[in-house]
């Protein structure tokens, strides 16, 4: 299996990552040779097997509707690159 | 050509919890930004989520109410991209086994039949922040209190054929989640949205056209506006030859037009996987059944229930069962006064019109059921005209007293029955309008008719209203014919 | 002192031989000397230190004590530490102080220990070798031109050069039982669930769990029994009564069952590495235990698919740091989209950034099934295969690795070599089984360990036959020349 830079860019995209001209290759190739260790699994036949998410098979607790929560978002906000009147701030979304 | 249109709808609702879906953060609206979104909202490193019960049991009563099977397990699936307003860079939602499986809801059409609409499913999911696009210097701003709200959302089978359909589903499903209590429903403030997939097809075609989500549709005025509009579009882009290009669409109120989303035209590739943060969620069939005996009567119920037992028209009970509080109201009049058709008539017109006026919600009447009652009481014993039990609700809406009966007596409403006052009125009336009994007498017998409304409008008015009219029609005719 | 088991600390303490400010002053101090050579730790918090052991020896005075109080730890630097720099060895959280505790940070300050710093890792935990760290490669106390493991590999070389003498790690694929072989100490990773992960930076949430690091069993079940334990706040925290380990110790042996798979010990095992483990095997069957060969046939087919699903889930965990809320954002982005790219680009390693695209991948649109689907699947059948194999045994027996310490620079440029390194360690995690790496000699001055591997819960089982077979072997006594 061998991913081309186009699929590799397409990708990186979903991932919100730039890769370098530079970088192309070598992660291309890095990737490629990982997809071709995990094409292994092809050989397993699991017909019916139910996929396991989560390793132990336990259930969702459920937490009681009550507020344990106050406002820390000055103390929270001194994290933050960028903020003006209580609101994060990004380059501007276009609709 | 005929066309024919096909109409889906996603509806989110937020649920009224007090805290957000897996935090325990206040929901309550209209805080300062940011106010409240702690650590799990803001999607810190190391944080994990915990899933609200509230959330859940509200779900399974909307599932319940439209007669969905529930699951005995639920589970929760990551759908990925990125957003401002998704802090985690994913959005927790249920993608493999929803908590409310299929089901379906009878909408009713205007020529009074009803139709049958499927629900798909409805899945629990946590809401986003907000962006704001005011100017911060060109900037977005994000506030993340939203972030991690509640939603139920709500999908339809592509069933509806016209925006009217589409509207009267949605209220349908306003007045469940209302009834409910799951949700306030407000579409102005955004607690309950709804997308519309839309596509037309030449009538008798089975194949579904390509289709269009028209997202931001904000209250039902616009859903009805919105799918109008884009069905036409349709029709005209095939109708010159055109292909409708499947997309994500905007309505503008302002301009009335759906126009193509820009931000969204990528986001295509969600990457949906279990979450490995939650853990399938349990769901006890005692504990349905226990959700399910508590379920409050839904509107639909109600609406046979006004129709069969108390014999209101279909159109009444249609009306009286849309909102849980009026029907309510309704309910507590008729156990005091007896009379439905008398109840839903009052209240449809002169309660209905007041609250109009002053602009209110059934759930701030000035007048308590109990005192609508006692009108109705006394209108019915005859003790008030119709005139004067107007006159007797706009002085209980002013609060000019506690009780009907207390209103009667101070302005002396009390319907007047005996014969000799009113025949004394009679004679007052007609003593001063000698020229009218003239013209009256001389008239040809077709044209009296009109001519009595006269003098009965004079004796109503000198009486206040309290003269009996049938007593009046009776005498006056006696002495007019002489 | 520095040479003191945390039993032996605790009794000098309260026995007032030297206090906590001494003991603490004792390993700072050394860290000061040592760790310019080994680079294992990333922030040293010493102010905050020298306060809490004055505190802990206020509470020593006062007869208040917890059994931990004033003994000296350290945390990897993958756990939140309100008000201290957590950075995950990445540069995206260079800037980045936790605004809360861990929920074992919480726990181990209730007990008393007194925190010297945050340790080194690979970035965000991802990697077997401590080379993706952003504060650069981690050294091997023994040797320092080999790696000391990964990804707690600052946690493993602290503890083996005597800077703390306990210290906590996370294990992912094997991230505290493959530096603790490597470094000569003992590791322990949990049951999925036993520990919170609570305020843990997430790398793969369904196999991420905490555990101890020291330099014995014993040491190791005093860190645990201050570590495990429900929480709320962790809805895959499991709730069970957390044992009293330390009670369980002493038991014998006697009739106890090992079972060695066969696959743990094929071709892909260096045969020096054979030899210490059967020379390991040999001290166990002395004590009383049964030996019996058993299967584990998908063993290989743990690397393909751990190498899918904790790319998948960190795929997705990772999502979150965009350079909106905190940490790194990169200069004058022009628009929404070069935020994103430029802020995740410029601050992730390459690792991170290959492991983030793998699973981008796997989980995509006409993939999921061949890769993500199949991996869980494979994941059932590998963990039923443990099952079955604990239906005929106690505990199972095995190398941790199948080399020791590579050299540093030898495989950062394969990736897959690297991967193939992990093969004994990753069934645990894709099982949720608790497993323990304790020290079995070394080849050419690098360290050996001995994996055992137990059942759901059987932490007090694993801690039992480690500190027996410690009892009556010196090896994780021996000190690497450095010290």
């Amino acid at each position: 299996m061998k991913l081309n830079v186009e699929e590799l860019h397409k990708v990186a995209h979903l991932a919100r990552l730039s890769i370098h001209a530079k970088d192309e290759e070598s992660y291309s190739q890095a990737l490629s040779n990982i997809l071709n260790l995990v094409d292994e699994m092809q050989s397993i036949d699991t017909h019916g097997v139910q996929p396991m998410a989560h390793p132990m098979d336990a259930v969702q607790r459920l937490r009681t509707d009550q507020v344990t929560e106050n406002n820390q978002r000055d103390y929270l906000q001194q994290l933050a690159p960028a903020t003006e009147n209580g609101l994060y701030l990004v380059p501007r979304v276009v609709e | 050509m005929q066309w024919e249109a096909v109409i889906g709808l996603e509806i989110h609702a937020q649920l009224a919890t007090k805290t957000k879906i897996f935090s325990g953060s206040s929901t309550a609206f209209g805080a300062e930004p940011n106010s409240q979104a702690n650590i799990i909202d803001l999607a810190m490193p190391g944080i994990l989520p915990v899933l609200n019960k509230q959330a859940v049991e509200m779900a399974i009563k909307f599932g319940l109410a439209i007669n969905s099977a529930i699951p005995e397990r639920t589970t929760f699936d990551r759908k990925n991209y990125f957003y401002p307003d998704l802090p985690k860079g994913y959005q927790t939602t249920q993608m493999a086994t929803p908590i409310v499986g299929r089901g379906y809801l009878d909408i009713q059409l205007e020529d009074g039949s009803s139709k049958r609409i499927a629900i798909h499913h409805a899945h629990l999911e946590e809401d986003a922040g907000k962006s704001l696009h005011e100017d911060f210097q060109g900037m977005t701003g994000v506030d993340l209190n939203r972030a991690g709200t509640p939603l139920l959302e709500i999908v339809t089978e592509p069933e509806m054929s016209t925006a009217k359909e589409a509207v009267a589903l949605l209220r349908s499903i306003h007045s469940i989640i209302t009834y409910l209590g799951i949700s306030d429903g407000n579409m102005a403030e955004g607690s309950m949205r709804c997308d519309a997939n839309v596509s037309v097809r030449p009538k008798g075609q089975e194949k579904l056209g390509n289709r269009c989500e028209i997202k931001n549709i904000n209250s039902f005025r616009f859903v009805e506006r919105a799918i109008n509009h884009e069905i036409q579009r349709q029709i005209e882009v095939l109708e010159d030859g055109g292909r409708i290009a499947q997309q994500t669409r905007l309505y503008d109120p302002d301009l009335n037009e759906t126009r193509a989303m820009r931000s969204k035209e990528d986001a295509n590739d969600y990457r949906y996987f279990p979450c490995p943060d939650l853990l399938p969620v349990e769901i006890d069939s005692a504990f349905v059944q226990q959700l399910k005996d508590a379920l409050p009567e839904l509107p639909e119920e109600k609406r046979q229930r006004f129709t069969e037992q108390l014999g209101l028209s279909v159109y009444d009970a249609g009306v009286l069962s849309s909102s849980r509080p009026l029907a309510d109201y309704f309910d507590k009049v008729v156990a005091l006064c007896g009379d439905a058709q008398l109840a839903s008539n009052w209240i449809s017109g002169e309660l209905a019109a007041q609250l109009n006026r002053d602009g209110v919600e059934i759930t701030q009447a000035a007048v308590t059921p109990e005192q609508f009652a006692g009108i109705l009481i006394r209108l019915k014993d005859d003790t008030l005209s119709n005139g004067a039990a107007k006159q007797v609700f706009a002085a209980l809406w002013a609060k000019e007293g506690q009780t009907a009966d207390e209103i009667i007596e101070a302005k002396g409403l009390k319907q007047v029955t005996d014969t000799g006052a009113i025949e004394a009125i009679i004679d007052e009336i007609l003593a001063k309008n000698t020229a009218q009994v003239e013209q009256y007498r001389a008239a040809e017998p077709d044209k009296r008719g009109k001519m009595v409304g006269f003098f009965v409008g004079q004796i109503m008015k000198a009486s206040k209203g309290t003269a009996n009219p049938k007593a009046v029609n009776e005498l006056l005719a006696k002495k007019l014919n002489g | 002192m520095l040479d003191l088991s945390l039993t032996q600390m605790a009794q000098g303490l309260a026995e007032r031989k030297f206090s906590s400010v001494e003991l603490t002053q004792a390993f700072l101090q050394r860290i000061q000397i040592v760790n310019p050579q080994l680079n294992a730790f990333i922030t040293i918090t010493e102010s905050q230190a020298l306060d809490a052991a004055k505190a802990a020896d206020s509470q020593l005075e006062k007869g208040t004590a917890t059994p931990l109080t004033g003994i000296p730890i350290a945390h990897k630097d993958l756990f939140c530490t309100e008000g201290v720099k957590t950075s995950c060895g990445s540069k995206m959280l260079d800037n980045f102080i936790a605004p809360y505790d861990a929920a074992i940070v919480t726990n181990l300050a209730e007990a008393g220990a007194v925190s010297l710093g945050k340790t080194n890792l690979d970035e965000f935990a991802m990697g077997s070798s401590n080379e993706s760290s952003f504060y650069g490669a981690v050294k091997n106390p023994w040797d320092t031109q080999a790696v000391a493991g990964g990804s707690s590999g600052g946690s493993a070389a602290a503890v083996a050069a005597r800077l703390v003498p306990a210290a906590t790690g996370s294990d992912t694929g094997g991230s505290i039982r493959q530096p603790a072989a490597f470094c000569g100490i003992t590791g322990l990773k949990p049951t999925y669930g036993r520990v919170s992960r609570w305020g843990m930076v997430a790398y793969a949430s369904s196999m991420d769990q905490a555990g101890p690091m020291a330099r014995s069993a014993e040491d190791c079940a005093l860190m645990l029994q201050h570590m495990a334990g429900f929480d709320a706040r962790d809805s895959t925290s499991i709730e069970q009564a957390v044992p009293d380990y330390l009670s369980q110790l002493g038991n014998s042996i006697q009739g106890m069952t090992f079972g060695l798979p066969k696959e743990y010990f094929a071709e892909d095992l260096n045969p020096q590495m054979a030899e210490r483990i059967q020379a390991a095997i040999k001290e166990l069957e002395k004590l009383g235990a049964k030996v019996k060969a058993i299967s584990l046939p998908l063993t290989r087919m743990a690397i393909p698919a751990y190498y899918v699903i904790t790319p998948a889930e960190a795929s997705s965990n990772l999502s979150r740091f965009d350079g909106v809320r905190y940490g790194y954002r990169c200069e004058d982005p022009k628009d929404l989209e070069d935020l994103y790219k430029r802020s995740r680009s410029e601050a992730f390693g390459h690792e991170v950034k290959r492991r983030i695209l793998i699973g981008t991948y796997a989980l995509s649109e006409g993939f999921y099934d061949a890769y993500y689907n199949k991996a869980q699947q494979i994941r059932r059948l590998l963990a039923e295969d443990f099952q079955k194999a604990f239906q005929q045994v106690d505990l199972i027996v095995a190398p941790t690795t199948p080399n020791p310490a590579f050299d540093l620079g030898s495989k950062i440029t394969d990736p897959i070599q690297m991967y193939l390194e992990d093969i004994y360690t990753l069934g645990v995690n894709l099982a949720g089984l608790p497993a323990i790496s304790v020290p079995a000699g070394q080849i050419n001055n690098r360290p050996v360990g001995l994996q055992l591997i137990g059942n759901h819960f059987g932490e007090s089982q694993l801690l039992n036959a480690a500190h027996q077979f410690q009892q009556v072997t010196d090896h994780h006594l021996q000190k690497p020349a450095l010290v």
